[in-house]
């Protein structure tokens, strides 16, 4: 086990992604000589040269477009969009030409992108900087979509969509990034929890906290607020990082909920619209007689990202997830 | 020689130090006059045989039926929609055929001469239109993408599959690898187009980038996308740009030949600008004149591009009536065939909808697969009827 940061245990994942296969490379905007704006290629460049760690033009479209073509030569491109804002340009390319090759192909291409995207506010930044734009993808049929919340799901999960021949759009919990945790570097990826599976992260018997990317930390520290003598006293929580947005694992949700019978969900993006609306339709659906309150939802609002100095506001904290969790249990 | 298209000779201008760059005239390429009449251009000497240019001559003629088949197939509701190629088979045939099958096309969805050349059957470019399949050949083998229907979307990816023929090593004076991408005037105004310009120049990717004037996108003639001829907007991307004639078979055949070769040495992105004509309209679903003057298409008639490789063959004594008429059957067959077989072509079966979206198992998807296939079998249990 090592201690990692999780912009280092994704610098790692990366690291030996480009040991393991040849054909993987990394682009866009700074991933380079800079090493990305958050360090996360820190070093590759220097390591694997300059046709691996490719410096693109500042264009979105431009890099998931010629990531295209590059995956249809037979190449694994890891793009990076720079910020979550930022990934709008590109829509297009992911939307319409990514995410829809291997159903127009009749199944004769697929394209074995990654699109990392550092993910979600509270770093006090300007606007297009703190967005959680997932559901845009997840809505998108053809496309794999998940988010790592830690350092030992960040250096797993960056190899294993690598590794995935459908292409998987990567979010990365950006106030995350210099977390630390335990990270085993030399367990098999073949050993690890598939990417599209849901992990209970803490358990609890009378709500499910469902969560992912940089809410599963607040979601714990909430969990654990409550099972001491905090605001939400006496309730315990069990917290499932979703790990997968799409597919979400409905088998891991559903045996979690079955059991609590309250069912919370958690998100920066907005409510509206949102993860959490399909979920609490999935659940309501296939869970309603275990059901002993309506599934809850807490998130963003339907505002646009406000100025940082009212972030606090906008994004779920503790004391906003354990009033969600209080009111199922008004019920 | 260098001619404008009024069909005066010029000199090309000299950029002088301190003074702002010369943009040099129209100038078109040309080796075959709409008259028929061949002249020679120093820079494009011509290495093509009599057999090779009533081989084009077939190429054009075939492609112009299959054309004319699938706009009688919409109106007769065969296909859903047609994107004719009237007033373009040159362009496409002439490029086409200076491929090497090694190099690598992305198409727009009116490249069906190019297709041609890349030995696609004309049946699988139907099943797109009639909305059998989003395009059912097989890309590799043909080394021919499948067709892209937003505007430019495709430059980007032909930018990128060269990027990875030079990671590959295969950028090779001899054998060598070069990718061709297709678009109009129209794409030029998209963000795409301009990014893969950007991207083609700063990492000298072995792409060509070919573009069919046609003079119109939809209603919107060439004015509304640009204020200098297109194949000028390469100088300030860094790389070469140059205008053909886009209705003379043998100088699109000799301008691509040139810039692929270009690629396959390493020199890098050239824009070609085929100065052509959309004959028809946009689709079957169009309708010209609404905005365009019958004058114009009249003009443009004057310049088609097979009447002139046939005056030219026949006059030079390169092919007999014998020839055209032989020509003409084998398009009157091939059109029957393509007529035969798009009427025959079965509809997929319903679950076919559920296929394809992932390499792996995708178990929301699956579950509405297994629902929708309950759903049908209830039909199936009263009426018989069969997914």
């Amino acid at each position: 086990m090592t201690t990692l940061t999780v912009s280092k245990a994704l610098n790692e994942g990366l690291r030996k992604a480009l040991e393991d296969d040849p054909k993987v490379l990394i682009m866009g905007e700074d991933v380079g000589k800079l090493g990305g704006v958050f360090r996360v290629t820190d070093g590759l460049q220097k390591d694997f040269g300059e046709a691996r760690l490719i410096d693109t033009p500042l264009a979105e479209s431009g890099i998931i477009g010629t990531a295209i073509g590059l995956a249809l030569r037979g190449y694994r491109p890891v793009c990076e969009i720079q910020f979550d804002g930022f990934v709008f340009p590109a829509v297009d390319q992911i939307v319409s030409q990514l995410a829809k090759m291997r159903y127009r192909s009749l199944g004769k291409l697929s394209l074995p992108v990654v699109i990392r995207i550092p993910c979600g506010g509270g770093i006090g930044a300007v606007e297009h900087h703190s967005e959680s734009p997932e559901i845009i993808f997840a809505h998108t049929a053809g496309l794999r979509v998940v988010a790592c919340a830690d350092a030992a799901d960040a250096f797993t999960m960056i190899q294993q969509a690598i590794r995935s021949d459908d292409p998987v759009v990567f979010f990365e919990p950006k106030r995350r990034y210099w977390d630390k945790g335990e990270v085993d570097t030399a367990a098999d990826l073949a050993d690890a929890l598939p990417m599209d599976r849901a992990r209970v992260v803490l358990e609890g018997t009378d709500v499910t906290l469902l969560t992912y990317g940089p809410l599963v930390r607040t979601s714990l520290e909430a969990a654990l607020a409550a099972r001491d003598d905090g605001p939400g006293n006496g309730h315990s929580i069990e917290v499932v990082d979703l790990r997968s947005l799409s597919p979400v694992d409905e088998e891991t949700i559903f045996a979690s909920v079955r059991r609590t019978g309250r069912c919370v969900v958690a998100h920066e993006a907005p409510v509206y619209a949102g993860l959490g609306a399909e979920i609490a339709a999935r659940v309501t659906e296939r869970c309603f007689y275990h059901l002993e309150a309506p599934v809850l939802r807490v998130g963003g609002f339907a505002t646009p990202y406000p100025p940082s100095r009212l972030e606090d506001h906008y994004l779920p904290d503790l004391d906003r997830i354990l009033d969600a969790v209080d009111r199922t249990f008004g019920y | 020689m260098t001619v404008e298209p009024g069909g005066a000779t010029t000199a090309a201008p000299v950029n002088q130090p301190g003074q702002p760059p010369v943009d040099p005239p129209s100038q078109l390429i040309q080796l075959l006059t709409p008259e028929g009449e061949r002249i020679d251009h120093p820079d494009y000497p011509l290495d093509l045989t009599s057999a090779a240019i009533r081989d084009m001559y077939r190429d054009l003629v075939l492609v112009r039926r299959i054309d004319t088949e699938a706009i009688a197939l919409q109106r007769q509701g065969e296909l859903g929609i047609w994107a004719s190629l009237l007033g373009q088979e040159a362009a496409q045939i002439g490029s086409g055929r200076a491929l090497s099958p090694q190099d690598m096309v992305f198409p727009t969805y009116r490249e069906h001469g190019v297709a041609w050349c890349r030995g696609i059957d004309p049946v699988k470019l139907l099943e797109l239109y009639r909305g059998v399949s989003h395009g059912g050949w097989a890309p590799e083998e043909h080394k021919f993408h499948l067709y892209t229907i937003v505007i430019g979307a495709q430059t980007l990816h032909a930018t990128g599959y060269a990027m990875g023929i030079q990671r590959d090593g295969a950028v090779d004076p001899d054998n060598g690898e070069a990718v061709i991408a297709y678009f109009g005037d129209g794409a030029t105004s998209q963000g795409d187009v301009n990014e893969a310009f950007v991207w083609a120049s700063v990492f000298n990717a072995p792409v060509v980038f070919f573009c069919q004037n046609n003079q119109w996108a939809i209603s919107e003639p060439l004015e509304k996308q640009s204020r200098i001829p297109l194949y000028q907007r390469a100088r300030g991307f860094g790389f070469p740009g140059l205008r053909v004639d886009g209705n003379d078979v043998l100088a699109c055949y000799a301008v691509t030949k040139k810039a692929l070769a270009a690629a396959r040495e390493g020199q890098g992105p050239t824009l070609i600008e085929a100065f052509t004509y959309r004959m028809g309209a946009h689709t079957t679903t169009d309708d010209p004149t609404r905005y365009r003057l019958a004058s114009e298409l009249e003009m443009w008639k004057l310049k088609d591009p097979i009447e002139r490789v046939r005056v030219y063959l026949a006059r030079t004594g390169q092919a007999d009536n014998d020839f055209f008429a032989a020509i003409d059957e084998e398009a009157r067959k091939l059109g029957a065939g393509v007529r035969e077989a798009c009427r025959n072509m079965p509809d997929p079966p319903p679950m076919a909808i559920f296929e394809n979206v992932y390499t792996q198992p995708n178990a929301i998807l699956q579950a509405e697969r297994d629902q929708y296939a309950a759903y049908l079998d209830t039909f199936e249990a009263e009426e018989g009827a069969s997914r």
